[in-house]
């Protein structure tokens, strides 16, 4: 029985005001020449979380992680970990282990030596290396594989070691660096939980770099979604998912059906927005700040959007009709491509509940309605 | 003749007797133009090529030395050592084989204190070569890609002019009244010339002057494959750069160093132009010496039974060679 050092249902210490951050990051920087790869960037990490920084290739995540490792030094703005400034501190003294993407485990030592050369740095007496690289080597569950060296073990099998590896030296903070990037689907789904399991155990916090939305999802306690060397939005999954602030994050977090409208109605609990773009209104439930007759954008995420072939009872507003373009079937549920009477092309999405006959089935070229709860669009201002 | 056949394909077994003799058993003599077309062609052909060339110019050419080193010297002959095999008056044929030439080696102060003498000076320069490429192969291999070659075609520059005249170079250098010497006593820091030619210190000098590229390349070649991020990892667990080094470039580096040591050790052990043109006259190495039986003494036999020795005691260094050439790739294979 794994022993949880944290209530995950109340595990939200970024709520409180008065935790104090185990990580801050102030107004880091980092230049290569005239290219800014990190910019002005601050983050607070609290103890035990599962911190995620998600973004695309040249975001400036691995940057970011490679100055918490030391490897790389910010142009501006300073690093502190359980409230020691790290600057000065060489990567080699820093207490924080990193799991690098390619594994990098020592190709002409075993397994059992790789994972203790952390420890023999620390000149620990034999003895304690020993029983702590056993005790690690049953967590991560590679004993018998002790004696193998890397070129013999399977990519989960190393993926593993690396992890053991970064773990037994006890860091205050595991930087892992795409973990399961180098992983196939059924492993990675399986290492995933795995991995929080093992984070649970130890208690040590982590921060993960990745690309991946889905393995951020799963991993992470918050997330940062970071473009262009700054975070735009940092957050827990649901946050991040059903709630994002700017039309990159509603973009890059799964697939989106964005509309550009002007506001033309703004109340404290409800606003309308006049689409071109939909050739029609979308009435939203909840309020935002913007300016009435601002330019606007809704998102609505296909799973929330339902299709049906007869008209609803009004078509004023949350309603559109088009005609089926595509349809891709993937076993738990279906996509389809909805070209609208604008011209422009909605994706929805609908899961497979039950077995439908061949006649109940929407099927291509299919004119149908696509319509939507109020409180299902996001209205976004950038 | 059918039951001889199947004893002898049970000797030879079916599976290790080879296509040849599958074929033969099968359907009887090859079709020689099948047999080629189905197993020599391509890779077979390419292979024995190369093989065959060192069958001719190698193998051929040490079995004549390998008996001459048993014949009986003979000072008037022409060549100089009788046959080792001859017919007897009553008709049979005689093999003598002498163990002379042998015995001499080992007995003879001059050859032992020359084997050693050769083994000494191989092995000191193969360690200051290994001093000297290293850090400069080191620094090559973590060079910008732009400047590498630069550098390696440094490296590579001297082979362009002929070896003997780099060795006569240093002649003019280190000669009592040579650039050296002059430009010493010019600067005032020595008083009388230093005695630098026909010395141990000169034959170091030119071997490892001119080995050093056999060290640097391989080396080179090694360091240059490393995966960098292998020494984050190692900073990141806990070890600073100097021990990152023992512990992780080092004993990676290991079949580069083992390469390019033999590379210059096996070589510089029957190194002959070097220590005639610079070295003293009174400490010899082997190759000098085989190369004094050979044309001053026309003693065949003793040189060629100096040649199978200095080969027999070159074999076991190559042999480890191969073993850690072996290693490597398969360490590669990954």
């Amino acid at each position: 029985m794994v022993e949880r050092r944290y209530d995950k249902n109340k595990f939200e210490p970024w709520r409180d005001p008065a935790a104090k951050p185990y990580v801050s990051i102030d107004r880091v920087t980092k230049k290569f020449g005239d290219f800014v790869a990190v910019n002005n960037v601050s983050l607070k990490i609290y103890q035990g979380e599962i911190f995620c920084l998600l973004g695309g290739s040249g975001c400036g995540k691995s940057t970011l992680l490679r100055m918490l490792a030391g490897f790389e030094a910010p142009s501006g703005g300073s690093i502190c970990l359980d409230g020691q400034d790290l600057a000065d501190t060489p990567p080699y003294e820093r207490p924080i282990n990193m799991m690098f993407q390619s594994y990098a485990l020592f190709p002409h030592m075993s397994v059992e030596k790789n994972i203790a050369f952390g420890l023999k740095q620390e000149k620990l007496p034999r003895g304690e290396i020993a029983s702590r690289v056993e005790e690690i080597l049953g967590i991560v569950r590679l004993t018998e594989f002790a004696r193998r060296m890397p070129h013999q073990l399977s990519g989960g099998q190393r993926q593993r070691v690396a992890l053991a590896r970064a773990l037994v030296k006890r860091p205050k903070l595991l930087l892992l660096d795409e973990p399961l990037g180098a992983l196939d689907r059924k492993l990675r789904e399986h290492t995933q939980f795995e991995l929080i399991n093992i984070q649970e155990q130890l208690g040590v916090t982590f921060i993960v770099v990745t690309h991946d939305q889905e393995e951020a999802m799963t991993l992470a306690s918050r997330i940062g979604v970071m473009n262009r060397g700054e975070i735009v939005q940092i957050g827990t999954p649901t946050e991040i998912y059903e709630f994002p602030t700017s039309k990159f994050v509603a973009d890059f977090i799964g697939s989106v059906n964005m509309f550009e409208g002007r506001l033309v109605e703004d109340l404290p609990d409800r606003v309308r927005i006049q689409s071109d773009e939909l050739g029609g209104v979308i009435h939203v439930d909840h309020g935002i700040s913007a300016a009435p007759g601002a330019v606007v954008w809704a998102a609505i995420r296909p799973e929330k959007i339902d299709i049906r072939r007869t008209p609803p009872g009004s078509m004023a507003e949350n309603c559109v009709r088009g005609v089926v373009k595509e349809i891709a079937y993937m076993g738990d549920m279906s996509v389809y491509l909805v070209k609208i009477d604008s011209g422009k092309t909605v994706r929805v999405t609908l899961p497979n509940i039950e077995r439908l006959s061949d006649d109940e089935r929407i099927v291509w070229d299919e004119t149908v309605y696509l319509t939507w709860h109020p409180g299902s669009p996001v209205v976004v201002t950038q | 003749m059918a039951a001889n056949g199947a004893s002898l394909r049970s000797l030879l077994g079916t599976g290790r007797a080879g296509p040849l003799w599958e074929l033969f058993f099968r359907f009887g003599p090859p079709r020689w133009s099948n047999y080629i077309r189905s197993h020599w062609a391509g890779q077979r052909l390419v292979i024995s090529v190369p093989y065959l060339w060192l069958l001719l110019f190698f193998l051929a050419p040490f079995l004549i030395v390998l008996k001459i080193s048993f014949a009986e010297f003979a000072p008037l002959g022409r060549p100089p050592f009788e046959s080792i095999l001859r017919w007897s008056e009553e008709g049979a044929l005689q093999i003598k084989l002498l163990f002379t030439s042998y015995s001499y080696l080992l007995h003879e102060p001059l050859y032992v204190s020359a084997w050693l003498y050769s083994l000494k000076v191989a092995a000191v320069s193969t360690v200051l070569c290994l001093i000297v490429a290293y850090p400069m192969a080191y620094a090559i291999a973590r060079a910008s890609p732009a400047s590498r070659y630069v550098l390696l075609m440094l490296i590579i520059l001297p082979f362009w002019t002929s070896f003997l005249l780099r060795v006569y170079a240093w002649i003019g250098l280190l000669k009592t009244d040579g650039v050296i010497n002059n430009v010493l006593m010019g600067l005032g820091i020595i008083d009388a010339p230093l005695a630098m030619m026909n010395t141990s210190f000169a034959v170091y000098v030119g071997i490892v002057y001119s080995y050093l590229p056999f060290m640097i390349l391989p080396l080179y070649a090694n360091l240059e494959k490393h995966d960098l991020t292998l020494l984050e990892a190692a900073q990141d667990l806990g070890s600073g750069p100097v021990r990152s080094f023992f512990s992780i470039t080092l004993p990676l580096s290991l079949p580069g160093i083992v390469a390019g040591s033999l590379l210059v050790f096996i070589p510089a052990v029957g190194e002959y132009v070097i220590p005639t043109l610079l070295g003293s006259t009174d400490q010899l190495m082997i190759a000098t010496l085989l190369s004094d039986e050979f044309f001053r003494n026309r003693d065949w036999p003793r040189a060629s039974a100096v040649a199978i020795a200095m080969l027999l005691l070159l074999v076991v260094p190559i042999m480890i060679f191969q073993h850690f050439q072996n290693r490597e790739l398969k360490g590669n294979k990954r």
